[in-house]
C-alpha cells in the first residue's frame, strides 16, 4: 500500500485503472474532467494502451464504452450531471442490454452550481434506468469504489452509475492505494445477441428479467460494506434514539462533522448510504429506534421523498421540511444547525463565533480572460447590432457564455450544448430577423452540427459564429474533436461556399470582420462565420512548453 | 495538531500552487489532509479559494466551518476580506496588500486598508513589489507562504524540502528562486 494525496477525481480514475480498466470514455465537464485527464498522464494507461481519447460528447463516449464492454472489457464513462442527459438514451438502454465487461457511468453532479446550468441529481437516473448506483463519502471510498464496481457490474450484468458531486471530485484528501494494479479483461465473445438486440422482443425479456434483479441489487445494498448503522440497532423496537440520521455521500461527512463522538452512548444513531437502490429494511430498523429521523443528502430529496412517502410522516425531516435549505450545496454548518434543531438541542453542533461580513466587499464574477478571441469576436458582433432593431443572440456552452456579463451584455440566450443553433433557427421561424448564433468550436462538434443541418434544409434565415479557439477551453483546454475540420463539416452539412468565412479575430482586423457579419446578417439564409484564433491560455501554456524544450 | 487554512486571492494567482506546497508538507509529516478546491468557470478571473485543513487526527468534513479558519491566506486584500465569517475570533489573516481591479466597483483601497486593520491578528505584505524587488517576479505567492509559516503550525525545514520536492521537475532555477521567496517572506515575520 502505498499513500497519495489525491483528488477525488484523481482517486477514482486510479482506483479504475487498478481494477484492470481498458478505456476512459468522457466529455470534459466540470467537476468530472481529471478523470479522464488523470488517465491520460498516467503511466500505466500508456504502458497498457489503455483508451483516454477525449470523445465528441457524452452519447458517443456511453456507447462506446457500451462497445469495449461487449467485447468482455472493462470500461468507464465519465460527465458532468448534465451530460448524462445527453447521454440518456444509451444510459438507459444500458440497463436493458445488460453488459458483459464491467460498466461503470461516473457522473459528477454540481450542487449549488458552481459551473452548472442547474442542480439535477443523477441518483434519479440510476432508480429511473433500474441500475444499481454508488456514492462514495470520502476519497479512499472512491478510490476502494471502483473495483467493488466493476466486480459488482460484471457479477450482475448491469452497468453500476457512480454519483460524485463537486466537494469530493474537487477535494484533496490522502489515500491509500494498491502498489498492483490488476490484468484487464481478455477479450472474449460471450455477448449474446438475444441481450444487445433490443427488438421488442427481446426487450420484454430482458425488462422482466433486470425488474426482477431489483430486489437482490437492494438486498445487496442493505448488506453492503458502504452501508453502514451506528451503533448496531437491534432488529425489533428497542429503547428509542431521539434523533436518528440518513446520510448519504458527501453528507455523511457534515453530519460526522457535527457530532464526532458518534459511539454507542451517542444520542444520535446514523445510517451511512453509499450503495442504492436505496435498502429499504436498514431504514425501517432505523425508523423503528429513532424518536425522528433527519435525511442529510446532497442534492436533491432523493432518499427523503422515498423515506415520506405520501404519508407525509411528522418524524421525517430534512430539505422538505426546512431544517436543511430545499436547495444548493450542504455545509457542515447548515448541517450542524439542522442536527441541532432536530434533535431540539442547542449545543449538539457547537457554532463557533467568527467575524461579520465585511460590507465593502465587491463580487468578483468570473470574466473573458484578457487577450481571449471571444472578447474581439463580441465585440464586433455588438458594432454591427447596434444597426438593427431588434437583433436577439442566441448563445451556447462555454467560456463565451460569459458574454452576457457586461461590458458586452451580448448574448440572449444560454440553454444546453447546441441550443444555439437550433433555437436561432426556431426564431428566425417565428418571424425574428437578425437570429444570431454563437457557438464554440467543442460545442458544436458535441452537439451543433445536426442543428445546423435542421437549418441548412430549410436554409433559415440566421447567421452562425463558431467562435473557434481551437480547444475545449472552459474545462482548462482539452483536444476539441473537430480542430482543422470546421470548414469541410459545414460544406458537407451543405452550408454554401460565399455563405461561409473565416477571419481571425484581432483588433486590427475589426473592419474585415464587421463587414462580413454585416454582409452574412443581411443575406436571408444560413451562413456561417468562423472567427479562429487560439484560446489565450493554451496559447500561453503551449509557448512554455516549446520553451521548456528548446531549453533542454 | 489541527490548522484549518483559508486559501483565496483571484483566478490565476497561484494559490493552488501555495496549496500544493503545504500539502506536500503536511503528508511528509503523515498529517491528515483535506484539501477542497475551485476549478472550472471560476478560474476565469473572479474569486477563488480552497479549504484546507491539515490535523493529526482523521478529518471529516473537506470543507471549514464559520468561524473555524486558523489562518486566511489571501493573493489579494479585498479577497482576504470575503472570507472574514469563516475566520475563528483568534485567527490570522496573512494577505498581499496589492489590490487586483479587475471590477469597476472595487471599493475605495484606504477603506479596504482600514477594514484589515481593525483585525487583531493582520500581517499584509506588498509581495509583488517585493517579489519584482528581490528578483523572484514569478514566486510573490510563495513570499505570502513564508509569511505564514508560523501561523500554519509547519516548521520552516519541512516547508522548504516541500517547496523542493514541488518544483523539483521545473530544474533548480526555479526551485531557487522559490527558496529564496520563501525565505524573503519568513524574515517578515515577527
Amino acid at each position: 500500500m502505498e499513500k497519495k494525496l489525491l483528488l477525488g477525481d484523481e482517486a477514482i480514475a486510479l482506483g479504475a485503472l487498478h481494477a484492470g480498466l481498458s478505456g476512459v470514455y468522457a466529455y470534459p465537464g466540470t467537476p468530472s474532467t481529471e478523470i479522464t485527464e488523470f488517465i491520460q498522464g498516467h503511466p500505466l494507461a500508456k504502458e497498457r494502451g489503455v483508451h483516454s481519447r477525449w470523445c465528441t460528447n457524452e452519447k458517443t463516449a456511453m456507447e462506446a464504452a457500451l462497445g469495449m464492454s461487449f467485447m468482455g472489457k472493462r470500461a468507464l464513462v465519465c460527465m458532468k450531471h448534465v451530460g448524462l442527459n445527453v447521454c440518456a438514451d444509451p444510459f438507459v438502454n444500458s440497463g436493458m442490454t445488460g453488459v458483459n465487461g464491467g460498466v461503470v457511468v461516473l457522473v459528477a453532479d454540481d450542487p449549488s452550481m458552481h459551473s452548472s446550468q442547474d442542480e439535477q441529481d443523477s441518483r434519479f437516473y440510476g432508480k429511473f434506468a433500474l441500475i444499481p448506483t454508488f456514492e462514495p463519502s470520502s476519497q479512499q471510498e472512491a478510490y476502494d469504489m471502483m473495483e467493488t464496481a466493476f466486480d459488482y457490474s460484471e457479477q450482475q450484468c448491469l452497468p453500476v452509475l457512480m454519483r460524485v458531486t463537486t466537494r469530493m471530485a474537487h477535494s484533496r484528501a490522502v489515500v491509500e492505494v494498491k502498489d498492483v494494479a490488476r490484468p484487464e479483461n481478455a477479450m472474449n465473445y460471450n455477448a449474446a445477441a438475444a441481450n444487445w438486440v433490443l427488438l421488442p422482443a427481446n426487450a420484454r425479456r430482458r425488462n422482466d428479467k433486470v425488474t426482477a434483479q431489483q430486489a437482490q441489487l437492494e438486498e445487496d445494498a442493505a448488506t453492503s460494506k458502504y452501508n453502514s448503522l451506528s451503533p448496531t440497532l437491534p432488529q425489533g423496537k428497542g429503547e428509542k434514539y431521539p434523533l436518528g440520521i440518513i446520510a448519504s455521500g458527501i453528507a455523511y461527512n457534515y453530519v460526522r462533522e457535527s457530532l464526532p463522538s458518534l459511539g454507542e452512548k451517542s444520542e444520535v444513531a446514523l445510517l451511512k448510504i453509499s450503495q442504492y437502490p436505496l435498502p429499504k429494511r436498514l431504514v425501517r430498523q432505523l425508523l423503528d429506534n429513532c424518536e425522528r429521523v433527519m435525511v442529510v443528502e446532497e442534492g436533491q430529496p432523493f432518499i427523503e421523498e422515498q423515506v415520506r412517502g405520501v404519508f407525509e410522516s411528522q418524524n421525517i425531516l430534512g430539505r422538505l421540511t426546512g431544517e436543511l435549505p430545499r436547495t444548493g450545496e450542504l455545509t457542515p454548518d447548515c448541517v450542524g444547525r439542522a442536527i441541532n434543531m432536530a434533535a431540539n438541542n442547542p449545543s449538539l453542533f457547537t457554532l463557533h463565533s467568527s467575524f461579520e461580513q465585511s460590507e465593502i466587499v465587491a463580487p468578483r464574477p468570473p470574466q473573458l480572460c484578457q487577450g481571449c478571441g471571444h472578447r474581439d469576436v463580441y465585440t464586433a458582433l455588438n458594432e454591427v447590432l447596434r444597426e438593427y432593431e431588434n437583433p436577439r443572440v442566441f448563445g451556447d456552452i462555454g467560456c463565451y457564455t460569459l458574454g452576457f456579463l457586461p461590458p458586452y451584455r451580448a448574448i440572449h440566450s444560454c440553454v444546453d450544448m447546441g441550443a444555439s443553433i437550433t433555437m436561432a433557427k426556431g426564431a428566425a421561424d417565428a418571424g425574428q430577423w437578425p437570429a444570431v448564433a454563437i457557438i464554440g468550436d467543442s460545442t458544436f462538434t458535441h452537439s451543433g452540427m445536426t442543428g445546423l443541418l435542421d437549418a441548412v434544409n430549410e436554409n433559415a434565415d440566421i447567421t452562425v459564429i463558431i467562435s473557434d479557439n481551437l480547444t475545449t477551453a472552459m474545462t482548462g483546454g482539452q483536444d476539441s474533436a473537430g480542430t482543422n475540420k470546421f470548414e469541410a463539416i459545414c460544406r458537407g452539412l451543405g452550408v454554401s461556399e460565399e455563405h461561409l468565412h473565416v477571419v481571425v479575430p484581432l483588433p486590427k482586423n475589426m473592419p474585415e470582420i464587421t463587414q462580413i457579419i454585416r454582409g452574412e446578417i443581411n443575406y436571408h439564409g444560413v451562413s456561417v462565420i468562423i472567427p479562429r484564433r487560439e484560446c489565450i491560455q493554451t496559447f500561453k501554456r503551449h509557448a512554455k512548453e516549446k520553451k521548456a524544450t528548446e531549453s533542454k | 495538531m489541527k490548522t484549518d487554512i483559508i486559501l483565496c486571492g483571484v483566478g490565476g494567482q497561484g494559490i493552488l500552487s501555495i496549496a500544493t506546497i503545504i500539502g506536500e508538507a503536511a503528508m511528509n509529516e503523515n498529517l491528515y489532509i483535506k484539501q477542497a478546491e475551485v476549478h472550472g468557470m471560476s478560474q476565469r478571473g473572479g474569486d477563488v479559494q480552497s479549504n484546507l485543513r491539515i490535523s493529526s487526527q482523521p478529518i471529516a468534513s473537506d470543507l471549514i466551518p464559520k468561524g473555524g479558519a486558523d489562518v486566511i491566506i489571501s493573493m489579494e486584500p479585498m479577497e482576504a476580506l470575503r472570507y472574514l465569517p469563516y475566520l475563528n475570533r483568534e485567527g490570522w489573516v496573512i494577505t498581499s496588500s496589492a489590490p487586483f481591479v479587475n471590477i469597476p466597483n472595487y471599493p475605495d483601497t484606504e477603506d479596504v486598508k482600514a477594514a484589515l486593520s481593525k483585525l487583531p491578528h493582520v500581517v499584509s505584505i506588498d509581495i509583488e513589489q517585493m517579489a519584482k524587488d528581490n528578483q523572484v517576479p514569478r514566486s510573490a505567492n510563495v513570499i505570502l507562504l513564508g509569511a505564514a509559516q508560523k501561523a500554519l503550525g509547519i516548521e520552516y525545514d519541512k516547508l522548504e524540502a516541500a517547496v523542493r520536492r514541488v518544483f523539483s521537475r521545473k530544474g533548480e532555477a526555479i526551485v531557487e528562486a522559490n527558496l529564496k521567496a520563501l525565505a524573503l517572506g519568513k524574515a517578515t515575520q515577527k
